[in-house]
């Protein structure tokens, strides 16, 4: 957003000013989750950047709470459950997430709008509300403090989301070319698998990563529904902010958030593959 | 798609023109083949997206009404003095009522055990502190009482003398009530059965309503004068630097909310690193370090951090299908750039503007997690209420859940309108 | 429909279950160094006795909840359930508990005194069978006050002679009775005065002098920690947990135990329940004089029975001697306050709004 030459001084000053204060909402967006990064090696347990921190004196920092945290078996088991449900219910979520987001993209979808908007409900009713409607409901069978409804409970959380990135691959797709399938002489599975399947992985991946972090990072329906055994780290993160704050959780908090960083360039990659299948 | 969906179109070219009835190619009459085909077609949509429909019925639509059923719930006083119930239907609510109607509370608790009698007494001390002992000890002396019954009860505890415990009676006999909602709502029946606002000091719900809906409102407000800016400089930088600067605002998206609330309890806590600057650049005195956190500036200031992308991902893609021609073309008219931005570019962001708005107020007021853990005691919102109510007793239980049956039907109403003003199909991420 | 569905889903879980029902007990408790207690106390020696295999669910967090809605499905699978008085109240209440017959089902005192009357006055409930007392007290930090710490409650309120911010659980129970204390009022006359409107006025007043140097907690850590870290001088906390920080973590706190308040946890069996026989024979057990003594071995909190309290031994873990760190020895039992959960079933719902309400405003 170059300025033109003939820029009055006023126009350059507020442009300067514009910039400025959107360089410091970036810093607002970022600087928070960066920050936790160098603090999870403070060798004292305190949340601050202590002197021999700001010196970059060596003593100022240490891995001791990264030794905390995977030396603990509680928090290996949280991490170990919280990764299975996630993946658990991303597969169960993407598989109907996608079958969903093809349905609704045929043309001859009746009520479309509609089933839409009820399909992605889960995904704006508070969690709240949700949460022990679930608890009510998995108790009744006995099933709370189970894997079976937190897996479930994840897939109606997730599923949305599957439905709303594989519908907007979907929009973009093609339809000519399942005619030029068809007329090649395929059927309708080869069709599905050998044409629609690649061009909509990238949208069905993306679908899936969502649900996953969805999963991961869920905290209210496991606080009603998890038991001992299925404790996922987000219960055991969220009990320690409340009761005593210690920086192993700063540890972990770290290690997600060089997760997201990951996704996030799964993501990129993704949308770089889309947008070159789309022009070439 | 099937064979007989791909020939209609064939059929169609080839018989256009003729007056004959329109065939297939292979003879069948084409309006036939076109209604199967088309219904065909229709059942294999609906069949793909049956199993999440079915899913998401059962494992969720279907708990969460069947949850809502019970704030209406009122079968304690029908089901467990059955003959006080049918006696008090007679009683014009003048007075006491007659003796009739104290044998057949007499008879009731007779009757009644423990539980059946424990169920009631609870249902009713809600209403009225103290009954549920009064009517657990009557309960205890039922067995040694006499006729006349009106005496011998308001021998046992002179609460039976109180013409409000037998209106009470009367008013929950009928199975299903609108009590907790009027509670809710902080509002109660009074002596006569009128609805009337609950005593002052007692009033709690309506206020933490209001607040949830002001604190969503303020958060939304400051999404949009931080989300502004950005989205409309990512729209018009070269897509290059637009999409490594994009980073920026997707990396707290893609980042877990526990880690983004910690993140702030870090930043802000009394001896956090906000507070360490400003004490070390002496802008607030190191006794007097500023409370950022546990209150409402704390809830306002992470929940805007975390809902701040939600603004901006709208915004920006309604901003970039914008051409920059236009606002050009408007300055070269002879306005001037504000006038230009007002006039032509900002009512064009309009849609974006506005799913970003309700998108964030939405997912605002619904928040739990983030006011539980930095709000203390000021800055929570109706949910951190209801989730405290939720354990308690059944009384409580219910009240919880016509609070969130409230909350629940703001949030359809803001979502219907969404879809009115935005449409779902437009939702995007990343 | 939808149970049925639920119910198939159910299917497999509960054959597994239903393989073991008449050899097996599902006892419900709160995890943590409280089970961990009973298991030690109770369940590994009456397993050991009669081969009785003993199912652990630690979901006494939820256990009103939880014990509903099995009710309410008819398909009652916990056997024994570790609760809080007052909890138990409530779900006695809902009909939810079975109602417990004490000289019939429960061992006299090894004097032979029956259980009815063993039990500590008033820790009793018509579906509750008591197991241990604790308390909630004031504790403060020693390095606070280097001249001598609070020694009543009315001090607690003296932000003057002990200054320092406060910690209290954010709950109206117990703070408004201590408001009370502190304002003059005789431990035996709180509740009386608490059911009526101008008491509840003259506690919520008292609360006001001190609600600006207040932290609220709500779990059970929040105390300890709060004073470790010198934000609070002084708090309200389970004696369990300033015992564990004195004992394990040789922190510098002091219990003042005027004005104590005791609560009573135990044991409910939730209805509907065809184990009953097996139930009985393992609260028989579990109850005695000797078990309830054994438990103290291993946490800081007392035998609910009298016939218990001559027996407390040292703590197994670092030779301590517990009796002094019973919230029931008599020189901490002086001005101990029975937490009236009878009163609070009446009042709680009421009062605990106008708590929100005046934390709110």
């Amino acid at each position: 957003m170059a300025l033109p030459d003939h820029a009055t001084r006023l126009e350059r000053v507020w442009h300067r000013t514009y910039l400025i204060i959107c360089g410091l909402i970036f810093f607002f967006l970022v600087a928070p989750i960066i920050v936790i990064i160098p603090l999870s090696f403070n060798a004292t347990p305190y949340f601050t950047f202590t002197k021999e921190m700001l010196t970059f004196n060596p003593d100022g920092y240490s891995m001791r709470w990264y030794d905390d945290l995977l030396s603990s078996r509680e928090w290996i088991r949280s991490i170990q459950n919280s990764f299975f449900i996630a993946i658990t219910s991303t597969i169960i979520a993407t598989t109907l997430g996608t079958l969903a987001a093809l349905g609704l993209s045929r043309r001859e979808m009746p009520a479309r709008a509609a089933i839409t908007a009820f399909l992605i409900s889960p995904m704006i009713v508070p969690l709240i509300i949700t949460a022990a409607a679930l608890f009510a409901f998995y108790a009744r069978a006995n099933l709370s403090q189970t894997y079976f409804s937190i897996i479930m409970s994840h897939v109606v959380l997730g599923a949305p989301f599957v439905v709303i990135t594989v519908t907007a691959a979907l929009s973009g797709f093609d339809n000519q070319l399942i005619r030029a399938s068809q007329s090649l002489g395929a059927n309708q599975v080869t069709t599905f698998f050998k044409v629609i399947l690649p061009l909509l992985l990238p949208g069905i991946i993306a679908g899936g990563l969502f649900a996953f972090i969805t999963s991961l990072d869920e905290v209210v329906v496991v606080l009603f529904l998890a038991g001992p055994e299925q404790t996922p780290m987000t219960v055991r993160m969220f009990s320690g902010l409340r009761e005593e704050i210690s920086p192993t959780i700063l540890a972990l908090a770290s290690i997600l958030v060089a997760l997201s960083i990951g996704l996030l360039t799964m993501m990129e990659l993704l949308r770089r593959r889309t947008e070159r299948q789309r022009s070439g | 798609m099937t064979d007989a969906a791909v020939s209609p179109g064939m059929g169609l070219n080839q018989t256009a023109s003729k007056s004959a009835p329109l065939t297939t190619a292979d003879g069948k009459p084409l309006k036939a083949a076109l209604r199967k085909a088309n219904g065909r077609a229709r059942r294999n949509a609906l069949l793909l997206v049956a199993p999440l429909f079915v899913f998401l019925l059962f494992t969720y639509t279907i708990p969460i009404v069947q949850m809502m059923a019970r704030s209406v719930m009122n079968p304690e006083v029908a089901n467990n003095l059955p003959n006080t119930s049918a006696a008090i239907g007679d009683w014009d609510g003048e007075g006491l009522p007659s003796e009739e109607v104290f044998a057949a509370m007499a008879q009731d608790l007779k009757n009644g055990g423990r539980s059946t009698i424990g169920r009631v007494a609870a249902r009713l001390n809600t209403d009225m502190p103290g009954l549920r002992s009064t009517m657990m000890g009557a309960m205890r002396d039922a067995d040694e009482f006499q006729a006349p019954f009106k005496e011998a009860l308001l021998a046992d505890d002179d609460d039976w003398g109180d013409p409000r415990l037998w209106t009470l009676i009367k008013r929950e006999t009928r199975t299903i009530t609108p009590a907790y909602y009027l509670r809710a709502l902080d509002y109660e029946y009074d002596q006569a059965g009128e609805i009337v606002p609950r005593p002052e000091n007692l009033q709690v719900y309506r206020s933490i309503f209001w607040q949830t809906a002001w604190m969503s409102g303020l958060i939304t407000i400051l999404t949009i004068l931080m989300g502004y800016p950005v989205a409309h400089l990512l729209a018009t930088l070269p897509l290059k630097r637009a999409n490594l600067l994009m980073i920026l605002v997707l990396l707290p998206f893609w980042t877990s909310l526990l880690v983004r609330t910690s993140a702030w309890i870090v930043l802000l806590q009394q001896e956090g690193v906000v507070n360490n600057f400003l004490v070390f650049f002496q802008i607030v005195d190191d006794n007097d370090r500023m409370r950022l956190i546990y209150n409402r500036i704390g809830t306002i200031i992470a929940m805007t951090h975390i809902l701040l992308p939600f603004m901006i991902l709208p915004l920006y893609s309604v901003m970039k299908t914008i051409p920059p021609s236009l606002t050009r073309a408007a300055r070269s008219m002879g306005a001037t750039p504000l006038r230009a931005h007002l006039t032509v570019y900002m009512p064009l962001t309009i849609p974006g503007l506005a799913a970003g708005v309700l998108l964030v107020f939405i997912l605002a007021i619904g928040y739990y997690i983030t006011p539980a853990l930095v709000g203390g005691e000021g800055g929570i919102f109706i949910s951190n209420l209801i989730a405290d109510r939720m354990t308690g007793s059944l009384s409580q239980l219910r009240l919880a859940l016509a609070l969130a049956t409230i909350l629940l039907v703001g949030v359809l109403v803001l979502y219907w309108l969404f879809n009115r003003l935005v449409g779902v199909e437009r939702l995007k991420f990343g | 429909m939808l149970k049925q569905l639920a119910l198939t889903a159910a299917a497999s879980a509960m054959a597994i279950t239903a393989a073991t029902a008449q050899d097996s007990l599902t006892i419900v408790s709160w995890g943590g160094a409280y089970s961990e207690s009973q298991l030690k106390a109770y369940d590994e020696p009456y397993t050991e006795k009669t081969g009785v295999q003993i199912l652990h669910e630690d979901k006494s967090n939820q256990a009103l909840a939880g014990i509903r809605s099995q009710v309410e499905a008819g398909n009652v699978t916990w056997d024994v359930v570790d609760m809080l008085q007052s909890d138990a109240q409530r779900a006695c209440d809902e009909g939810l508990l079975v109602e417990i017959e004490f000289d019939e089902w429960l061992a006299p005192a090894p004097d032979g005194t029956p259980a009815s009357e063993d039990f500590i006055e008033g820790t009793t409930g018509d579906c509750f069978v008591p197991q241990i007392l604790y308390a909630t007290m004031f504790a403060y930090n020693t390095n606070a006050f280097p001249d001598g710490g609070p020694k009543t409650i009315a001090d607690v309120w003296d932000l003057e002679k002990f200054p320092g911010t406060r910690s209290l659980e954010k709950i109206p129970q117990k703070n408004l009775e201590w408001a009370l204390m502190a304002d003059g009022v005789p431990a035996d006359e709180v509740y009386e005065l608490l059911a009526t409107e101008e008491g509840q006025d003259r506690a919520f007043a008292k609360l006001d002098e001190i609600k600006g140097n207040v932290i609220w907690w709500e779990a059970g850590a929040q105390p300890p920690q709060l004073l470790a870290d010198g934000e609070v001088t002084i708090a309200s906390a389970y004696n369990g947990r300033i015992f564990n920080a004195q004992v394990n973590e040789d922190q510098p706190f002091e219990i003042m135990w005027d004005g104590q308040m005791f609560e009573v946890d135990g044991w409910v069996v939730p209805v509907d329940n065809d184990n009953l026989e097996q139930i009985k024979d393992y609260l028989f057990f579990a109850t005695d004089t000797q078990r309830l003594a054994d438990q103290a071995k291993y946490i800081a909190y007392a035998p609910a029975r009298e016939s218990s309290v001559p027996l407390v031994g040292n703590h197994e873990a670092t030779g301590v001697d517990m009796k002094p760190h019973m919230p029931t020895s008599p020189e901490n039992f002086q001005n101990a306050v029975r937490f009236d959960v009878e009163f609070w079933a009446d009042y709680g719902d009421a009062i605990e709004e106008r708590f929100n309400a005046w934390l709110s405003s």
